[in-house]
């Protein structure tokens, strides 16, 4: 699997956003998956919640431990990826394809305050 | 920090290492749930050099283990092993150890590593007025833990060590080395305690014959799932052995003990908190400190413990909660992050032990 992908918009708590004119889709990337070990639950908002850029809007689970899923953007929830609720293990599996809400964006100047594939590999490199 | 003897070991086989009880110890290897399911079904084995040692020799040894132990060693034969509790004069546990009676008057304890200095002062603090010669030897001696089914076979076709007489928690050595029939898992297991060049000659038959190492990480999901508690979690200076329902290690009939007056009292009052096991209908995972809340949304207590259990697929805790809502069957919530999930009290047993007695 593709431990980045060109085209989208990394942060330093390891999520991505995809971008499709003026929706996000939001998840974790290949990195973050990895370093949580097996995902045995996903702990997902609901649709018409509204995220922030920096803050949490859920939490995904390995056995040992709860992370919280930082929301890189702001902007309200169109739909979740309810697919996770029953196999939480997609995020292990492929995190590209299984992105966890997907957003509509009310800034899109925050997406440059974002790393790109370049700067994110080299950021995961030195953490 | 510390390391123990197998550390060099761990890193070679790309262990995820963290910081535990003072020393840097390898929290799993291939994965949490290969290497707790390997424990279950075949073997595996631990590196638990952290643990300490103190060992009580001399004319008081056995009077001395009665005053600071909670069970009761009194006739105890040769090579018979005694979990118990240490307390304090309130009732409040120092820790939970193992007591090894490896000769007449000749005591071996095993202590939890991040106790090892509370415990050695406590331990020397009250040993005035016996004549006894006390020697903390957690620096000496490396301790691994081979578990699982196949344990028996694999100690001794592996490391050559004759152990298919011993029974559930008792003793025996072989030239320098301690091998008993115990562990924190729920399986059948062993443990043995060397010198670092002889744990580390062990360690690498082992590897080298295929058994799975295993972090720290699934001897936490393993000792959970049957109910074993953690100090730190379910016992501390602050949750007594009754609260933590280990009455059974307490024997109050005994002559005498440090606490035994504090928690006699709180055994025929019934203490005002118990640890509980509860389970929830959803999948959320209740983690060490969420609150307990009752339906009313009053909190009630906490998590202490929880996972989603990797052999029975539910979601499970022990939790410190306010013993009126301890009866089994009780509907409860835990909250988690800002939702709040229903559960009900259940036997904080999540899996069952399988012991060879």
């Amino acid at each position: 699997m593709a431990k980045v992908i060109e085209g989208l918009y990394y942060s330093e708590s390891h999520e991505y956003v995809k971008v499709e004119g003026n929706i996000g889709y939001i998840g974790i990337t290949d990195y973050a998956q990895h370093a949580l070990g097996n995902v045995v639950y996903v702990d997902l908002p609901d649709v018409d919640d509204e995220v922030t850029a920096g803050e949490e809007f859920g939490a995904v689970e390995s056995v040992k431990a709860a992370s919280d899923i930082i929301s890189p953007v702001s902007g309200t929830i169109v739909e979740v990826n309810e697919a996770l609720d029953d196999e939480p293990e997609l995020l292990n599996k492929d995190p590209w394809e299984n992105w966890i809400i997907k957003v509509e964006l009310s800034d899109k100047g925050e997406l440059d305050a974002l790393m790109d594939a370049k700067a994110y590999e080299a950021f995961c490199e030195n953490a | 920090m510390k390391q123990t003897c197998l550390y060099e070991k761990h890193v070679a086989l790309g262990a995820l290492i963290s910081p535990f009880g003072g020393f840097e110890m390898p929290i799993q290897y291939a994965g949490i749930t290969p290497e707790h399911m390997a424990v279950r079904e075949k073997v595996g084995v631990f590196d638990v050099s952290h643990m300490g040692e103190v060992t009580v020799k001399g004319k008081d040894a056995e009077r001395y283990v009665q005053h600071i132990f909670t069970n009761d060693i009194a006739g105890a034969p040769v090579g018979k092993i005694y979990y118990g509790m240490m307390c304090y004069e309130n009732g409040g546990t120092v820790d939970d150890l193992l007591v090894y009676k490896m000769g007449e008057n000749d005591f071996f304890l095993v202590i939890n590593a991040a106790n090892i200095d509370k415990d050695w002062a406590w331990m020397q603090e009250n040993a005035k007025g016996f004549d006894i010669d006390l020697q903390n030897r957690s620096d000496f001696y490396g301790q691994i833990a081979v578990q699982g089914p196949d344990a028996e076979k694999t100690v001794e076709q592996v490391l050559g060590l004759k152990c298919s007489e011993l029974v559930f928690y008792t003793v025996k050595t072989i030239g320098d080395v301690i091998v008993s029939r115990t562990g924190y898992t729920g399986e059948d297991g062993f443990e043995i305690y060397a010198s670092h060049a002889y744990i580390q000659e062990c360690w690498d038959k082992l590897i080298a014959a295929g058994v799975q190492p295993c972090g720290l990480g699934c001897r936490d999901t393993l000792r959970f799932e049957v109910g074993l508690p953690l100090y730190g979690d379910e016992l501390s200076a602050d949750i007594t052995p009754i609260m933590a329902g280990l009455g059974i290690f307490v024997k109050l009939d005994k002559q005498e003990f440090i606490g035994k007056e504090a928690l006699a009292k709180q055994k025929s009052e019934g203490p005002a908190k118990k640890i509980v096991g509860i389970e929830l209908a959803d999948k959320a995972i209740p983690r060490h400190g969420y609150p307990v809340l009752n339906m009313q949304g009053e909190t009630i207590g906490e998590v202490t413990t929880g996972y989603h259990t990797l052999s029975t697929d539910k979601s499970v805790c022990m939790a410190l909660i306010d013993a009126q809502y301890a009866k089994l069957d009780t509907e409860v919530q835990i909250q988690i992050r800002k939702k709040v999930f229903p559960g009900k009290t259940v036997k904080k047993q999540f899996y069952n032990k399988s012991y060879k007695k």
